[in-house]
């Protein structure tokens, strides 16, 4: 028997029946369209998320002193790291072409006081650069200034916290500050940002880092933050960064790593949540497939009397299993082109009504939905098919 | 042609066993054409099938052109029933929504051949019953005794080697089976072995042999020509002494 036979026979068989045919269509139909519009869903709020992570600092490296043997540990355990001097970031910003801009970190903690009021705070010394590298931004007053980054100045710039503790209800700009034995004005405070870092930003003092570094007697810097130009250089950028300071200390003594390790982490949680919406929708196929099963077995039922009469004109149980498997199979590939439309059509009003959702179906999707809804024909299609093969002919061709 | 012997055929019904056809022993020569008389449940249907390839016999052996049937598998019977064996049945049993043609084409979509082939042979079975002009139709658009004649040139198209018709002109008017009978006729006439079952003398009496059949077993033998006087004793035996 050929193929077009076969496929001709039960389309024919198919359009007899075009309500019962539809509606079973229909069910596939649905589930292939759930599928796309929940992982378009997921995908969209994946490529938000990501996109506005991206945004409050992409493509990050961060240099630490200390060797690590794999990224996320503790540093500096074991051997005594060489320090990671101020000079040490201003090569590296300035030798490395994909390192866009820098910014040097050195942190500890000391008494901030302004006449009788005192606070044990973090400190902070770092540069000019921190604040776009960071996405900072201020309630009053400036950032520091662009410095050299070896020269020190007396100025600082505080948290929304620190300031009403040390100026209840006033204004701190320009006022003067005691941070350890050093006297500080007052040049900005700090919008509103909760912990970032692992530091409260809204209870830290920010000084330049050559102050903070002579404040603190500090000869190393805590890190070193560094923007590369583009995502894709990231991992150029973070070997030539280690080969550099590598050469510099005479020994690989500093860990550079990508803050990108989080934004894979995320867009992998995201990229598994879209999965799992997806596996749900797929419910709703095999329910579909439920559908087929029982159409087709009404179908087979009905049409006792013709399979006995295919098997006395000499069809095969092959042939028979064939036809009746292939009419559960285009009930449920036309079902899921029709699906892939629906889906579609979801997916463009879901874009229309947020605009700032980027709601695609990733491929995969679409794929296996397809192959899915294929597959569900021919799987629930099987125990109908295999009835009707299994028919005694003289019982089928008295319709018994 | 045809070796039956010892042929067999029981049905349990509840606790009861019902012998269709029991020990029936007959030979059928090639070009024969015989007839199976009998009253109803008399197990002439059961030996058409058994004939057919489509029942097996519970106990005896079958053979056909020197081939033991019981001993061939699920798609050598298939074969068998595709290539050598032509089925008509009371009911006529045509396919709904194909047409008349498409109908005559079928066994030759089984066997897989070719479009053109098909159309051709099957044109040419509709012409041979008369009915090329009905080619497009479907069955609700012809009558029973064209309806006949479609499955006249369907059981035949990819010419077997013995025709067997269950009541083939029980279900037609007075004309209508006569046109079918003539035609079955022709077709014996061109060597095609037919066996044709009916409870209607007037279609045995053309057979060259008739087969009565009571209770499952052959109650007589006899000449078409002798057919009305076998339904009589077949009568008087049923009616007691
Ligand atoms: N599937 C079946 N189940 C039970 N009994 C059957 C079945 N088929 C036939 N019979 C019985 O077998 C006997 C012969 O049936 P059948 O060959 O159809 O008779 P006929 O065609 O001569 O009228 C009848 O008594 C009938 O009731
Ligand atoms: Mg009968």
């Amino acid at each position: 028997m050929r193929a077009t036979d076969v496929f001709g026979f039960a389309s024919r068989a198919l359009r007899g029946h075009r309500v019962r045919t539809g509606m079973s269509l229909l069910g596939v139909s649905i589930g292939v369209a759930a599928v796309i519009a929940l992982t378009a869903l997921g995908e969209g709020a994946r490529l938000y998320v990501v996109g506005q992570f991206a945004s409050i600092g992409t493509n990050l490296l961060i240099v630490l002193p200390g060797k690590t043997e794999t990224t996320g540990g503790m540093p500096g355990f074991g051997g005594v790291p060489n320090d990671l001097t101020l000079a040490d970031a201003e090569a590296v910003v300035q030798a490395i072409p994909e390192i866009e801009k820098g910014s040097p970190i050195a942190v500890g903690t000391e008494t901030v006081a302004h006449g009788e009021r005192r606070r044990q705070v973090a400190i902070i010394g770092t540069t000019h650069e921190m604040l776009e590298l960071r996405h900072l931004s201020l309630a009053q007053g400036r950032f520091l200034p662009p410095l050299e980054w070896d020269r020190g100045s007396p100025v600082a710039v505080i948290g929304t916290t620190l300031s009403s503790e040390l100026f209840p209800g006033e204004s701190p700009l320009g006022r003067i500050v005691r941070i350890g034995e050093w006297r500080m004005r007052v040049v900005g405070v700090l919008a509103p940002r909760g912990e970032q870092l692992g530091v409260d930003m809204d209870d830290v003092a920010i000084v330049p880092v050559a102050t903070a570094m002579k404040m603190l007697n500090r000869r190393s810097l805590f890190r070193v933050l560094l923007q590369v130009r583009g995502h894709a250089e990231l991992d150029l950028a973070r070997d030539k960064v280690t080969r550099l300071l590598s050469e510099r200390h005479g020994e690989e003594d500093i860990t550079c790593i990508a803050q990108d390790a989080v934004l894979t982490a995320l867009d992998s949680i995201l990229g598994a949540l879209t999965m799992a919406l997806g596996g749900i929708a797929a419910i709703s196929l095999a329910v579909a497939g439920v559908g087929i099963m029982n159409v087709m077995l009404v179908s087979v039922s009905e049409r006792t009397r013709e399979v006995g009469l295919l098997k006395a004109l000499g069809a095969g149980r092959g042939q028979i299993l064939a036809l009746f498997l292939t009419e559960a199979v285009l009930i449920s590939s036309a079902g899921g082109l029709l699906g892939l439309a629906f889906g579609w059509g979801a997916v463009a009003a879901l874009v229309a009504m947020f605009p700032a959702l980027p709601a695609t179906p990733p491929t995969w999707a679409v794929g296996a939905a397809l192959a899915l809804s294929v597959a569900v024909g021919a799987g629930f299609g099987v125990l109908p098919a295999r009835r009707a093969t299994r028919l005694d002919p003289v019982a089928a061709l008295a319709g018994r | 042609m045809i070796r039956l012997s010892g042929i067999s055929r029981t049905y349990q019904v509840g606790d009861e066993l019902v012998h269709a056809l029991a020990d029936v022993t007959e030979e059928i020569d090639a070009g024969e054409h015989l007839a199976i008389m009998g009253p109803s449940g008399s197990g002439k249907s059961t030996l058409l099938h058994i004939l057919g390839c489509l029942d097996r016999p519970d106990a005896g052996t079958y053979e056909l052109l020197g081939r033991e049937v019981g001993k061939l598998d699920e798609t050598e019977l298939s074969l068998v029933r595709r290539h050598t064996i032509g089925f008509v049945f009371q009911f006529f049993h045509l396919v709904p929504r194909l047409t008349a043609l498409e109908n005559v084409e079928l066994p030759m979509v089984f066997a897989g051949l070719e479009r053109s082939e098909r159309h051709e042979r099957a044109m040419g079975r509709l012409q041979a019953v008369g009915l090329e002009l009905r080619a497009d139709h479907r069955p609700d658009q012809l009558s029973g005794g064209e309806r006949q004649r479609v499955a006249l040139a369907r059981a035949t198209v990819l010419e077997p080697k013995l025709l067997l018709a269950d009541e083939p002109t029980g279900n037609l008017d007075a004309a209508s089976g006569r046109q079918v009978l003539a035609l079955l006729r022709e077709l014996n006439a061109t060597g095609l072995t037919l066996v044709v079952v009916t409870h209607d003398p007037a279609v045995a009496r053309r057979a060259r042999r008739v087969l009565v059949l009571r209770d499952g077993l052959v109650f007589q033998r006899v000449d078409g020509a002798h057919v009305h006087e076998a339904v009589e004793a077949l009568s008087r035996d049923e009616n007691g002494p």
